[in-house]
């Protein structure tokens, strides 16, 4: 193998004859005129409007009323058993009267048992409609969020940017990350939007002000 | 497979395939073109993503070295693969080590461009498709037809037949009862892979980008099933093209703008994952990147066709095709169709064969893939640069590829009529006399004059009452958006 990997470089080599040997890639000018975002909006407000566009469920509440509202949202998606990372803050259940089963490695047959999961996020991008997840603080491992049918998720306003290039430089590419935009979905059929093929096919969203 | 104009000319006849083509393209195209132009800064953002992409392909040596360092200092393994019989070697290999012999796949150009499904079954080991396209191009022993929808080319009515006379040999079998609704396919395709996600321990997969400096893999998709294959098996295994590089991690912040946009049409597809080398407790333990060569360095051997690397593979070059949209992906002969096949396969194999000699020469010059290319490929300068080189060979090949495309494009009024007006678009684009050896063709035949108005005007005017189909599937669905309202 390591064979091919000196034939593979001596060919890209070979390939680039024509670039000056003195010539760094800083050298090749990339223009950023692009902006940072787009001005389309207060930032909570155009991230719940792109997250409805995707036909997700979205709530704006206070944290005095999280609770509640989560509690609410359960009863009304009929969930009795979620799921939740081991660090998922405990005043998030307080209201709850339904089996919250903390993940401390359930196994992806009990996951798949599952009515649901409930996590927070590590960024919320406006524009696109866009929850980042990073395995990080109240996220969980990355299976947790995708076997369950259902996604409830806590967003806090100061998580939410803007645009696209804002969120990056928050994000730690070392860890695993899995950007949510709206449900999972399907236009293979003669291009019929199907809400849902493998992943949560509902997401429901509490942004917390 | 046949030489374009050959393949082309089959394919028109088949009316079915026209009508969901062309339903698909003219959906797309619209969804896309509302997607771009929430974004003010769209010719920024090109430009920068064409920058970065030539920054990576002047230095990829560079960049390939570093990336590697990356993977491996997060806990993963590179493998290098010169052509696609290596590749396939190497990734038997690593399956066959884990003593499995099923393997899940996310959707992968790479995959296809090396048969590598082809290559496992050799070896015993079988790959299941995933995508819900791809599973049906699989179960239907087919070929895909376009990059991002590849089973386009169905309707509603074959899907669910394919499903109920195929499922069952392929794993859980569909339902009883299956109806054509959408719906109720995407249900059987769920359920007939969900235990499949759970059970197999080997995932295969490409990458939409490989990100030199963090050593970061990105996959984009929009069903689930990318995010199940990247996260649940034990074993990853990820085949990608040695031009899928970007240098930074912060460059993502042009690419994850200009690729769903361009795309789907989208503002962001539903599921983006990025992974660097493995996480202890979370996902595959082990990791693979397989990076391939492949013709690739050929590519980047030529100062025109180089550019080609460029292409982050978003088909928007496709929707707008005329020529594609008349001829679907099959008659290209080539995981690559549309306008970006046109230039890249002849590129990669090399334009020895009839096939790809042909290439070159599908297309009317008419400018429309430059147009909307987010990384600013000039297609038809690399088209006209291929011409000169087919031109060049010895034997009147070209003249033979060249009319025969002719041949097909101007077989009827009516297309003749479209090629003219589609032509008129950027006349710059179209050389009165064609540079190099291609002036002797040139010299002696007219290309047509034509009357200067832009493509895009002409497509607004004209679009709508575009050739009526003929018999064009009873079951073809009604003219409802396809994407998100
Ligand atoms: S050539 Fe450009 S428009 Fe065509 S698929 Fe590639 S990136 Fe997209």
């Amino acid at each position: 193998m390591s064979g091919s990997r000196e034939r593979v470089l001596a060919r890209v080599r070979a390939a680039l004859t024509d670039v000056p040997r003195d010539e760094t890639p800083q050298d090749v000018d990339v223009p950023r005129g692009y902006a940072p975002d787009h001005d389309q909006g207060e930032a909570v407000g155009l991230l719940v409007d792109r997250l409805e566009d995707y036909q997700a469920l979205v709530h704006r509440t206070t944290p005095a009323d999280l609770a509640g509202e989560l509690a609410r949202a359960l009863a009304r998606r009929g969930a009795y058993r979620v799921a939740a990372p081991a660090d998922a803050p405990g005043e998030w259940f307080a209201h709850t009267e339904r089996d919250v089963v903390r993940d401390t490695g359930l196994g992806v047959a009990d996951l798949d048992g599952m009515d649901g999961v409930v996590t927070g996020c590590a960024a919320a991008i406006a524009e696109t409609g866009t929850i980042v997840l990073d395995a990080g603080r109240a996220q969980g491992r990355r299976a947790l969020t995708l076997i369950p049918d259902y996604h409830l998720c806590v967003v806090r306003a100061d998580q939410v940017v803007a645009g696209v290039p804002q969120a990056l430089p928050r994000l730690d590419p070392r860890r695993p990350l899995t950007w949510i935009s709206g449900p999972s979905a399907t236009s293979d059929i003669e291009l019929d939007r199907v809400e849902g093929v493998h992943g949560p096919r509902t997401l429901e969203v509490l942004i917390v002000e | 497979m046949p030489p374009f104009p050959e393949a082309a000319k089959s394919a028109t006849e088949n009316s079915q395939m026209r009508h969901n083509l062309r339903l698909a393209t003219d959906t797309i195209r619209g969804k896309r073109e509302s997607a771009v132009s929430e974004l003010d800064d769209w010719s920024d953002l090109r430009q920068a993503g064409k920058a970065v992409k030539d920054r990576t392909l002047r230095h990829l040596d560079t960049y390939l070295e570093q990336l590697e360092e990356s993977v491996t200092a997060a806990g993963g393994t590179v493998h290098w693969a010169a052509d696609a019989a290596e590749a396939n070697e190497i990734v038997t290999g690593l399956v066959q080590a884990t003593g499995e012999s099923d393997v899940v796949k996310v959707k992968s150009m790479a995959t296809q461009e090396i048969e590598l499904n082809e290559a496992l079954a050799q070896a015993g080991i079988t790959a299941y498709e995933t995508d819900l396209a791809e599973l049906i191009v699989q179960l239907s022993d087919d070929l895909p037809s376009h990059i991002l929808v590849p089973a386009i080319h169905r309707n509603r009515a074959e899907i669910r037949e394919i499903f109920r006379d195929r499922m069952a040999s392929w794993g859980v079998p569909a339902p009883e009862e299956l109806s054509d609704d959408p719906r109720a396919l995407a249900e059987a395709a769920r359920v007939h892979l969900r235990e499949r996600f759970l059970d197999t321990k080997v995932a295969i997969s490409g990458a939409n980008f490989a990100v030199a400096d963090s050593g970061s893999m990105v996959v984009l998709e929009s069903e689930g099933n990318g995010r199940m294959c990247l996260t649940l098996p034990q074993t990853l295994i990820s085949v990608v093209g040695i031009e899928k590089i970007v240098p930074t991690w912060s460059d993502l912040e042009v690419f994850l703008q200009l690729l769903p946009r361009s795309s789907t049409g989208e503002r962001m597809n539903p599921y983006t994952s990025t992974w660097t080398g493995v996480t202890p407790g979370d996902g595959p333990q082990e990791f693979h990147v397989v990076l391939l060569d492949n013709g690739r360095t050929d590519v980047l051997a030529d100062t025109v066709g180089r550019q080609a690397l460029r292409c982050i593979r978003c088909s928007a070059c496709l929707n707008t095709c005329p020529v594609y949209e008349r001829t679907g992906g099959h008659a290209y002969g080539s995981v690559y169709p549309g306008p970006i096949g046109a230039i890249l396969t002849p590129q990669l194999r090399g334009t020895a064969s009839e096939t790809e000699a042909s290439l070159p020469y599908a297309s009317s010059l008419c400018g429309a893939c430059y147009d909307v290319c987010p990384v600013a490929i000039d297609i038809p300068e690399v088209l006209v640069h291929l011409r000169e080189e087919v031109v060049s060979q010895p034997g009147h090949r070209a003249e033979k590829a060249a009319m025969g495309v002719a041949g097909w494009v101007m077989g009827g009024e009516r297309r003749l009529d479209t090629a003219q007006r589609a032509a008129s678009a950027a006349r710059s684009f179209m050389p009165r006399r064609m540079p190099g050896p291609a002036s002797a063709w040139t010299d002696t035949r007219d290309i047509p004059d034509i009357p200067a108005e832009s493509f895009r005007s002409w497509w607004r005017r004209e679009g709508a009452e575009q050739a009526p189909d003929p018999g064009g599937g009873e079951h073809g669905p009604d003219a409802q958006e396809g994407g998100r309202r």
